[in-house]
């Protein structure tokens, strides 16, 4: 029987997508949690970590209300793309997205604080501003940590299968990620299907999971300054 | 010119006694030292000037600019101010070459002119061989001469020294202060340096201000300033000192002596004006002004027989650390007559007697 590889490529690309926007979300609100002290931050931190306990089914039922073809901006991106947003293979990215990002904001912001503060107040002596002091320092100083941070997210994104069920469904050929085949394949009893993808996605995940690893080793020693 | 008027509180908390900061001074273009203990908040005066700390009240002024004024809620950022600041630990970036690092530093400038600036920089620095190396491939006096290059490639108007020679060994010290005596003479600047070492103080300083707890207690020029230290607190610091606390039992003007009780014994010092009989006052006198002498029979006069705790071997001499924290200081000749004695006098030369 000719197996279809249709849910693989959706998986990964669901999952490219929603780790780069994920990686631009994280970073920049773990940026701010790590460097703007506010009222409600530690509110804010709690709720951005909220998606990481709920069942996926209680977040998915949240993204209905929220994206749903009812909801103002589920009609805002219907008016604007020209189609509802819930149950097409973008709804899937949203779900992979709240699936990911907390866990990027979770390690970002702690590889953030991690930096030594002496070398930003050093950046921004020498007259950086705060976006050159980002990319020019902080970002360098903590590339690895972000980049197997962001390797852990992939992985993630290409685990979801709750929140991507309730707002992009299981539509086979279209919605219908790896997660959800190989549920569909138990189901119907196709048991090479499902074996094949359950090893096909456990051997990405393992690859993904061994680079995020060898991010993870810092190449210029402990990070704190040497006295 | 910097003008500085900075108050700043923290309160009491759980784990720690609380502090005030409420100090005002100016300072020229020349090496104005701020010294004081750990904790008498010479560092957070330079991160208040720098503007990484605000203070509550105050004002910081550079030349004619505002950099901070509480009460016209003025708050220059840190990266506007052009305050070069040499931090304790460098804070060389250590991902980036030191050339990067100068480079860095140079900031928004047209292309040639940021490497020509970054070329000369390292070439008065001595550190065009190693420029390409990160900072962890660096020796310490390389480091340190690193991050004074980096605070000064931008032309800033004040330079801010946070124990710059801390961590370095006695050679790598003078090279730093050869390079900073460059620095006062080719900058002309006023540079703030802060230390808690006496000699660095002396060696470097046009100006000292001595912190304690957060206050001003004395300032002046160094050797001034350590030959005179304002009261019992600031001597104390220096750690130079004998102090002894004594009464005064008699003055007479007019032979220019006083008569002082110290513990037991009566002292002969000079007149002291402005005192009464029965005042109670510190008196300092250097360990070297102090002779120590085997006991003969009843002490003369100005000779306390004290009992010998320690002798301590000195690069000039030996130390010798007698009961009541009196020490003397000799030659290491003169001791080695004396070596076999087990009573001591301790004389004190009345000129050599200096109230506080």
């Amino acid at each position: 029987m000719p197996i279809d590889w249709f849910p693989l490529w959706l998986s990964l690309r669901v999952a490219a997508i929603s780790t780069v926007m994920a990686i631009v979300l994280g970073l920049w609100v773990a940026w701010v949690l790590a460097n703007r002290a506010f009222r409600g931050k530690e509110l804010i931190d709690a709720a951005v970590t909220l998606p990481l306990v709920l069942p996926p089914t209680v977040l998915g039922y949240y993204l209905l209300v929220v994206l749903g073809r009812a909801s103002p901006l589920g009609k805002l991106y219907e008016w604007a793309i020209g189609h509802p947003l819930v149950f097409t293979w973008q709804a899937a990215v949203v779900a992979a997205l709240f699936h990911a990002t907390p866990l990027l904001i979770k390690s970002a912001r702690a590889a953030f604080e991690s930096v030594d503060h002496s070398y930003e107040r050093a950046a921004r002596n020498l007259g950086a501003s705060e976006l050159r002091l980002f990319w020019r320092v902080t970002l360098p100083l903590t590339r690895r940590s972000i980049m197997a941070a962001s390797a852990l997210a992939f992985a993630r994104a290409l685990g979801d299968f709750g929140i991507t069920l309730m707002i992009a469904g299981n539509i086979p050929g279209r919605t219908q990620t790896v997660a959800l085949a190989i549920y569909d394949a138990v189901e119907s009893g196709n048991g090479a299907l499902a074996r094949t993808l359950v090893l096909v996605i456990s051997a990405v995940a393992l690859i993904i999971l061994a680079l995020a690893n060898r991010f993870a080793t810092n190449p210029f020693g402990p990070r704190q300054a040497p006295l | 010119m910097i003008t500085a008027r900075i108050r700043k509180r923290f309160p009491p908390g759980s784990d720690s006694a609380g502090f005030a900061l409420d100090l005002e001074f100016e300072a020229g273009a020349a090496i104005t030292v701020l010294f004081g203990p750990s904790g008498s908040g010479k560092t957070l005066t330079l991160d208040a000037i720098a503007g990484f700390v605000r203070p509550d009240e105050g004002r910081v002024m550079l030349d004619d600019d505002i950099l901070f004024d509480a009460a016209a809620k003025v708050n220059i950022a840190p990266r506007h101010r052009r305050c070069g600041y040499v931090f304790q630990n460098y804070a060389l970036f250590p991902h980036m070459t030191l050339r990067q690092n100068l480079l860095f530093a140079v900031g928004l400038r047209p292309r040639l002119e940021r490497h020509r600036r970054v070329t000369e920089m390292l070439d008065k620095f001595h550190l065009t061989d190693v420029s390409g190396r990160r900072p962890h491939e660096l020796s310490g006096g390389q480091k340190q001469r690193c991050s004074i290059a980096r605070a000064l490639i931008g032309s800033p108007r004040l330079l801010l020294l946070d124990e710059p020679a801390r961590g370095l060994d006695a050679p790598l010290r003078m090279e730093l202060y050869a390079v900073l005596r460059q620095v006062r003479t080719e900058y002309n600047i006023p540079i703030l340096l802060v230390t808690h070492d006496l000699e660095e103080a002396l060696e470097l300083g046009n100006e000292m201000l001595v912190l304690r707890d957060g206050s001003l207690v004395q300032s002046g020029r160094p050797r001034e300033v350590i030959e005179a230290p304002a009261n019992v607190e600031v001597a104390r610091l220096f750690g130079l000192y004998n102090l002894l606390p004594v009464e005064i039992r008699g003055l007479d003007p007019g032979r220019n002596s006083s008569r002082l009780r110290y513990r037991d014994f009566d002292l002969n010092g000079q007149y002291i004006p402005g005192h009464l009989i029965g005042d109670k006052l510190w008196v300092c006198v250097r360990p070297d002004q102090l002779l120590a002498l085997p006991r003969n029979g009843k002490p003369a006069q100005n000779q306390v027989p004290l009992a010998l705790h320690h002798l301590v071997d000195r690069p000039a001499g030996v130390r010798l650390e007698f009961e009541n924290d009196v020490a003397v200081e000799m030659r290491r000749s003169e001791y080695e007559q004396h070596e076999r004695v087990k009573e001591w006098v301790v004389e004190f030369p009345p000129e050599s007697l200096r109230t506080l």
